[in-house]
């Protein structure tokens, strides 16, 4: 399992076996609160990085989710459909979002470490 | 530079998310929307609505110059009766909803923060040369709306006196801490519940009294979506300038006979146009959130516009209103709304979403 990275978009991502996982960071759903539905993209479409393909609804307003890597989306976490607030209570877990097969063999270089990410919401915290 | 109520600091103490509402800083959240919305549902709740502006009319006259701006039957009301009117237009559109509250010997008005100057300014523009005097008190009070089905024995409580009798829509003074407050039996949430208008500097010692009583903060997020599963309109969305309150189905706060108010010719006028959209609600099949601005299909063809959209927590759907072409709210076939490029079936459903069960 590679370290996680992160999108500035709040997408995070997970490589195993070469395939990466992404789902959304905690400062990202902390954010959102009740989260409504999640519309996930189709397994096998070929996505680019910052590439907006999903979207999140909340109560209060619907959001973007961007693909942090270039790629193929091979499997999406259906579960989703029917309980979209997994995301918000276990989001680096239960509540991934969808897995990506890179297309590249260093696809999350562009991608920012923890420190970073941890850096730049420090900022953006209400 | 925003408005800060006096409570700013303490909801910021409560990790509220601040946002600019009409330019004044106020708490969208605390937690999360669909827990203080339940909160209100099925116990209490206390909202700062201390942007809403608050005006009084004292003098012989002022009765009738808000009988000549506002639409509900100003010159019927009896003392400690509050009432819902409208603000016209020349055209008949809609300038403002308000609350009008005779309080025995002087009146007080409450507006929309968004509209505050507004109605300000049309109150001073047509003011008679005498027997009227105007104090806008906004900036000097706090409102702090107590909502829910235990809300009227908690205040009863904070205040040390039986509210269960007084009449909804009704207003009284009391002393509270040694000052005198304005307390009524009103509310924008479908529920039963008190909002009092206190001094600035009380308003610190009543979220005291709050919280001995455990009665959370709610924010101006589930105010929303309280106040849209009840059906009751919000300036900006289902009324504005070009919005007329019949077609809003706000017809029961017009006068009847409807005369000798601002804009009621533009009104007259209007009404002569039955191709007017009016206001529907719209239950939505799937779980996607319209907002305003989308539109409204059917059969191909655009018939409305949605004015609010949310997820309505208590009634566990997406619900909208909208303004419908007049021809198609009878219609049985279901409609489809275009949620950003995606069309999502809906159907009309009567307003409101949410009727509590009076007790």
């Amino acid at each position: 399992m590679s370290k996680r990275k992160y999108a500035p978009t709040h997408e995070w991502v997970e490589g195993k076996d070469g395939i990466l996982v992404v789902g959304l960071s905690q400062f990202a759903v902390d954010q959102l609160t009740d989260v409504i539905y999640i519309d996930l993209p189709k397994v096998g479409v070929s996505v680019s990085a910052g590439q907006a393909v999903a979207e999140i609804e909340s109560v209060k307003a619907v959001s973007d989710i961007y693909a942090p890597v270039e790629g193929e989306i091979t499997e999406v976490n259906s579960v989703l459909a029917t309980d979209a607030s997994i995301v918000s209570r276990d989001p680096f877990g239960e509540g991934w979002l969808f897995k990506v097969k890179p297309s590249s063999d260093d696809p999350t270089s562009h991608l920012l470490t923890e420190v970073d990410y941890q850096a730049q919401i420090a900022g953006q915290a209400h | 530079m925003a408005f800060k109520t006096p409570l700013f600091e303490l909801h910021q103490a409560l990790s509220g998310r601040m946002v600019d509402f009409a330019g004044w800083q106020m708490p969208i959240q605390y937690q999360s929307i669909v827990e203080e919305h339940l909160a209100v549902r099925t116990r209490v709740g206390a909202f700062d609505i201390s942007h809403m502006g608050r005006i009084r009319l004292y003098g012989p006259e002022a009765q009738a110059h808000l009988a000549r701006l506002v639409t509900c039957p100003v010159a019927s009301m009896t003392a400690g009766q509050v009432k819902y009117g409208l603000v016209l237009n020349e055209q008949g559109g809609t300038q403002d909803d308000v609350l009008v509250y005779h309080l025995g010997d002087h009146w007080a008005l409450v507006v929309n923060a968004s509209n505050r100057i507004k109605i300000w300014s049309l109150l001073l523009s047509s003011l008679p040369e005498t027997g009227v005097r105007l104090v806008d008190e906004t900036l000097e009070t706090a409102m702090v709306a107590i909502q829910g089905p235990q809300a009227i024995a908690l205040c009863s409580a904070i205040a040390n006196l039986d509210f269960s009798t007084m009449a909804n829509y009704s207003a009284q003074t009391m002393t509270y801490l040694g000052s005198e407050i304005l307390v009524s039996r009103t509310g924008y949430t479908g529920e039963d519940g008190m909002e009092w208008s206190v001094p600035f500097h009380l308003a610190n010692a009543l979220a005291k009294d709050l919280k001995a009583h455990e009665i959370p903060w709610c924010g101006l997020g589930c105010r929303d979506t309280l106040r849209l599963e009840a059906g009751m309109p919000l300036y900006g969305h289902e009324l504005d300038e070009g919005i007329d309150p019949i077609q809003a189905g706000l017809g029961f706060a017009i006068r009847k006979p409807a005369e000798g108010f601002f804009g009621v010719e533009g009104l007259a006028h209007r009404m002569m146009n039955q191709t007017r959209r009016v206001r529907r609600g719209l239950l939505l099949v799937g779980k996607r959130i319209a907002r305003q601005g989308d539109k409204v299909y059917q059969g191909g063809l655009e018939i409305g516009v949605v004015t609010s959209g949310t997820f309505g927590p208590s009634v566990g759907a997406s619900l909208a209103m909208a303004m419908i072409d007049p021809s198609y709210v009878q219609s049985m076939e279901p409609m489809e709304i275009d949620v950003r490029g995606k069309r999502e079936k809906a159907t009309v459903t009567p307003l409101p979403f949410y009727k509590r069960i009076k007790g």
